[in-house]
């Protein structure tokens, strides 16, 4: 089936006081009708830039964009003409902190049926006036979801504060607003860091089951392995702004290629193992190494890796960009 | 009690005053509500538990950043914190606690030398010399070149800063060390060389650690002891090996079940607590769990004190039955 969403090649930056950070450089991701993929990188190797790269809501006076192309359902979300009307109805976002994405001072119901006077799927394109009888349609579908996010009591709960709800409800709050506008794509950025393990696998359990009976695409960024285990159907890996894997999950967690998902893997605390992490640090986007971002902490590395950037190829949905690829499982 | 415990907490509460308008009280929060605990010296205690059910009220009473409401906490054989208990000057330095992120409380404008050298001013008598000494066998111990001592805060990476705040805990000689969610936020290959360096600066220094955190796989793997935590109270305490392999109480039991595991069945399909813990100003009589238990009976109306067979124990009526369950988290 044809993509709903597809990155090509993108890189991009920002001008800084400092000089150009050159954040993304040549990603390569796809997300399909239906399919939860997983974004995994450590902080700062630019996933949620990637996201706003896909939104079309980084900062335009800062950002350069120099290689590369993001279609979202057939829109052209880098050239701006078709974007507005795609975003927040196609595409919709699930942010990191729900807490800083609600307005303290008015209660979520307000907030709620604020958004659903634009963004609601029975709006007409164009149409400012909202009749009595869609805002009761819209009312009844805020209630629905609002349930099939496992929230009690909804109505109740749109008379409250942002601040009167736990971390766990919030998120439960953003997962139904992303899910509302009956979007095929959300976009999710760490939903579940800030939140407890039993509050997690709860909110993961609801997306994944919301996400495969509806048919709606996710692309679900995350630094936790454990969660992308549990929700994703793909998983693409970025290091310091270049994809290095994508893999079909059960392949990537057993038989990964490229050797810095191995050794992001081998980090992982286990029974029985000490794990020793991966020596060095991530590079600064101000002064990136040349060719694979990868090679100056990477036990393969050789002559080729430092001049020529590896590209992506694989065979049958498995990609890694690597000149020196690792064979075989991964040891347990 | 083995005497040789290092550390004990018998009965030990700490209860904070809920106030409303005009500063009125109207209610207790009960952080802590009854822990008895006992650390043998070499030791690493873990305490897991979610937000909020009091791993750092617990941590934070024990050091004598809060004075227990009720019962008392003994150190090295000696009492050193009860209700209107003065606290021993000497017992500062040998009982330090690490937050979150030691290396935030860096002072920006000093180099690291002079924030390595006050915590040595003020709790010893060393003469200038001997300090400088002491910080630079330190510091080589948490893997930093002496030459760093001249650098501010700035100019370090984040996992240095860490290094840099551990470092000027250990220069006191402490015995005790609590580790308050020592690798929350971290990536994965950072975390793993944080832990190894806590298991090499432990075996260096003959430290003993509570460790608190709400990453099951890190405690699992740092920890030979283990207590669950539940609003305000030890529900489960056990080697780490058999807390993981057998849990007793529903509550650990839930809490394991919800961790995702890598190569394991996908626990958001068949995870089931629900709900929250609720609010510790608003404890259920009886059973703390009572309100979210599947096993809840007429028995739990009660509230059930730690019930052990050998070092393992669990608060709860009913784990023979529960015990006997199959576990969602059953180990791969
Ligand atoms: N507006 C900006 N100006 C300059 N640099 C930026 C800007 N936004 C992001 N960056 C830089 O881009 C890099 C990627 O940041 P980004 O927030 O996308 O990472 P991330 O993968 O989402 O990290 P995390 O896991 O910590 O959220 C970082 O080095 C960051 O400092
Ligand atoms: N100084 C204080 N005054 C009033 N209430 C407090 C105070 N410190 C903690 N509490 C409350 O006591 C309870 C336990 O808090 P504590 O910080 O010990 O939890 P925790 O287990 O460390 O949680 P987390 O995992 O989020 O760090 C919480 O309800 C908290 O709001
Ligand atoms: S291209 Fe070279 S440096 Fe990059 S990951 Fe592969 S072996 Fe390592
Ligand atoms: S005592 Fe009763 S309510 Fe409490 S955990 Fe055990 S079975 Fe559940
Ligand atoms: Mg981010
Ligand atoms: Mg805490």
């Amino acid at each position: 089936m044809a993509e709903i969403l597809a990155v090509r090649d993108l890189a991009l930056g920002f001008h800084t006081e400092t000089g150009q950070a050159r954040v993304l450089d040549g990603v390569n991701l796809t997300v399909r009708p239906g399919e939860i993929v997983g974004l995994v990188g450590e902080s700062g190797c630019g996933k949620t830039t990637l996201a706003g790269a896909i939104l079309g809501t980084l900062p335009k006076s800062i950002t350069w964009v120099s290689h590369g192309s993001v279609s979202l359902a057939g829109a052209d979300m880098l050239a701006g003409n078709g974007a507005e009307e795609v975003r927040g109805r196609a595409v919709t976002f699930i942010p990191q902190d729900p807490f800083a994405s609600f307005n303290p001072l008015f209660r979520i119901g307000t907030q709620v049926m604020d958004l659903m006077r634009w963004k609601s799927p029975r709006r007409r394109p164009g149409r400012r006036f909202y009749s009595l009888a869609r805002r009761r349609a819209d009312r009844d579908a805020v209630i629905a979801m609002l349930e099939a996010v496992q929230l009690p009591q909804p109505a109740r709960l749109l008379q409250k504060y942002p601040h009167e709800l736990s971390g766990g409800q919030r998120q439960r709050v953003m997962i139904a607003l992303a899910l509302l506008p009956e979007p095929r794509l959300v976009i999710a950025d760490e939903p579940t860091t800030a939140l407890d393990v039993t509050v997690q696998a709860q909110i993961l359990g609801v997306l994944r089951r919301l996400a495969v009976e509806r048919g709606v695409a996710v692309l679900f960024t995350t630094h936790d392995l454990g969660a992308a285990w549990e929700i994703c159907d793909r998983i693409v890996v970025m290091y310091a702004g270049q994809t290095a894997e994508i893999a079909p999950r059960e392949e990537f967690f057993t038989a990964p290629r490229h050797p810095y998902t191995r050794l992001l893997l081998r980090s992982l605390p286990e029974e029985g193992r000490h794990p020793v992490g991966i020596p060095g640090n991530v590079p600064s986007p101000l002064a990136p190494p040349p060719a694979c971002r990868f090679h100056p902490r990477c036990p393969r590395a050789t002559g080729i890796c430092r001049s020529q950037r590896p590209v992506l190829g694989g065979a049958s949905g498995h990609l890694y960009a690597c000149h020196h690829p690792e064979e075989g499982l991964l040891d347990a | 009690m083995p005497d040789a415990a290092l550390l004990e907490t018998r009965g030990l509460k700490r209860h904070f005053a809920v106030r409303g308008l005009l500063n009125r009280r109207i209610g207790t929060l009960r952080a802590l509500d009854g822990v008895d605990l006992a650390v043998e010296a070499g030791e690493v205690l873990g305490i897991v538990g979610e937000s909020g059910c009091g791993k750092s009220t617990l941590g934070k009473t024990i050091m004598g950043i809060h004075q227990p409401t009720e019962g008392e906490v003994r150190f090295a054989g000696v009492r050193v914190a009860a209700p209107g208990h003065p606290r021993p000057k000497s017992l500062r330095a040998r009982l330090q606690y690490v937050y979150q992120d030691p290396g935030a409380s860096l002072d920006p404008s000093w180099t690291l030398r002079r924030s390595m050298h006050e915590p040595l001013v003020i709790h010893t008598d060393l003469s200038r010399g001997q300090r400088e000494e002491r910080i630079r066998e330190i510091i080589a111990a948490v893997g930093l070149p002496v030459t760093h001592l001249d650098l501010y805060p700035h100019e370090i990476s984040g996992g240095q800063q860490r290094r840099i705040g551990l470092a000027r805990i250990l220069c006191l000689g402490p015995r005790l060390v609590i580790l308050d969610e020592p690798t929350s936020g971290l990536d994965v290959s950072v975390q793993a060389a944080v832990l190894a360096l806590f298991r090499e600066l432990r075996e260096r220094f003959g430290l003993t650690y509570l460790f608190i955190s709400h990453d099951l796989a890190v405690v699992r793997s740092m920890c030979d002891r283990v207590a669950v935590m539940y609003l305000g109270r030890v529900v489960e305490i056990a080697p780490a090996a058999e807390l993981f392999a057998a849990p007793r109480h529903p509550y650990t039991r839930a809490l394991l079940a919800a961790a995702p595991r890598i190569g394991g069945p996908r626990v958001t399909e068949n995870f089931t607590l629900q709900g929250e813990p609720p609010d510790p100003s608003e404890i259920p009589a009886g059973c703390r769990f009572r309100g979210r238990c599947p096993l809840a009976a007429p028995v739990c109306a009660e509230e059930p004190a730690l019930d052990f067979t050998g070092p393992h124990g669990a608060a709860c009526w009913r784990w023979r039955e529960a015990a006997r369950l199959p576990s969602a988290a059953s180990s791969s």
